[in-house]
């Protein structure tokens, strides 16, 4: 896998692409986040395949999201999920005390209201992954202070 | 996940999609000779029995490749399974594929010509 500053500064460069070509309007509508999110759903469609190539089959669900919180997330940001609740009726939450694409932005509550566009990305990849393993989800993020940020699974 | 098939005696490769919704095959090839109408209701009913054996799974190990085991033919096809499988990963990675359409990539079809002369 490449180098995982690479993977970051593109990143970063992607959100204020997407935002500095936006037309009028359209950042306050949050289409920018949802080209943002799209992106990363089909990001994460490819990803997932390669990754799973040589996994076996996933038992049950908790057991596709602890695929997601280990490996998966261990291959693109090089740390596990620190923390994943459920209620076992399709709602997960993950926890990423330290989430990768926010640490170099702030320590607190510096840049909170641009988190969200830096989380997008992440959504999507996570909703392509799980669509690819036949699961339709909703995804989405909140951050109360940088660098954690809590991911919201709602499984269909 | 999803299953292969090499029949036998109808010399042919398939790829069906499976996910809990969609259920149709993505790419099939036969050669001409063939009735390819029978060929067909032969894929759709075999996606029908892989769906009801994933949805009555309950089991500790089903993993894919004891699916396939369970479908027409022995571990040598697991090979070709395999060579079909990261050919459609590597179709998923290219940018110009949007997922569910029908695959046209030319590789592709390169690759599922020389598995079908191995076979025939």
């Amino acid at each position: 896998m490449a180098d995982e500053a690479l993977f970051l500064l593109l990143h970063n460069e992607m959100v204020s692409g997407v935002y500095k070509s936006a037309e009028q309007g359209e950042v306050e509508n949050g289409r920018c986040i949802t080209k943002l999110e799209n992106m990363g759903f089909r990001v994460g469609q490819g990803l997932i395949e390669r990754f799973t190539k040589d996994t076996a089959r996933f038992k049950d669900e908790l057991d596709i999201m602890k695929f997601i919180c280990k490996d998966f997330w261990t291959t693109v940001f090089k740390k596990q999920i620190d923390n994943l609740r459920t209620n076992h009726q399709g709602i997960y939450v993950l926890q990423d005390n330290k989430f990768r694409l926010l640490t170099q932005m702030s320590a607190g509550k510096q840049y909170l209201e641009h988190a969200s566009k830096y989380l997008a990305f992440t959504c999507g990849l996570i909703r392509g992954g799980l669509s690819n393993l036949g699961i339709k989800s909703i995804v989405t993020a909140e951050v109360s202070s940088m660098p954690a940020c809590k991911l919201n699974l709602h499984f269909l | 996940m999803w299953p292969v098939q090499a029949l036998g005696g109808l010399p042919s490769e398939i790829t069906p999609q499976l996910s809990t919704c969609l259920n149709y095959p993505l790419y099939i090839r036969s050669t001409p000779m063939e009735s390819e109408l029978k060929f067909h209701y032969m894929v759709h009913t075999s996606l029908d029995v892989v769906d009801e054996k994933i949805s009555t799974m309950g089991k500790a190990l089903v993993d894919q490749r004891e699916l396939y085991l369970g479908l027409l033919y022995p571990t040598e096809d697991y090979k070709m399974f395999r060579k079909l499988h990261n050919s459609y990963t590597d179709v998923m990675c290219n940018p110009f594929y949007n997922p569910g359409d029908r695959i046209q990539s030319r590789a592709f079809d390169n690759m599922v010509t020389s598995m079908m002369i191995q076979v025939c």
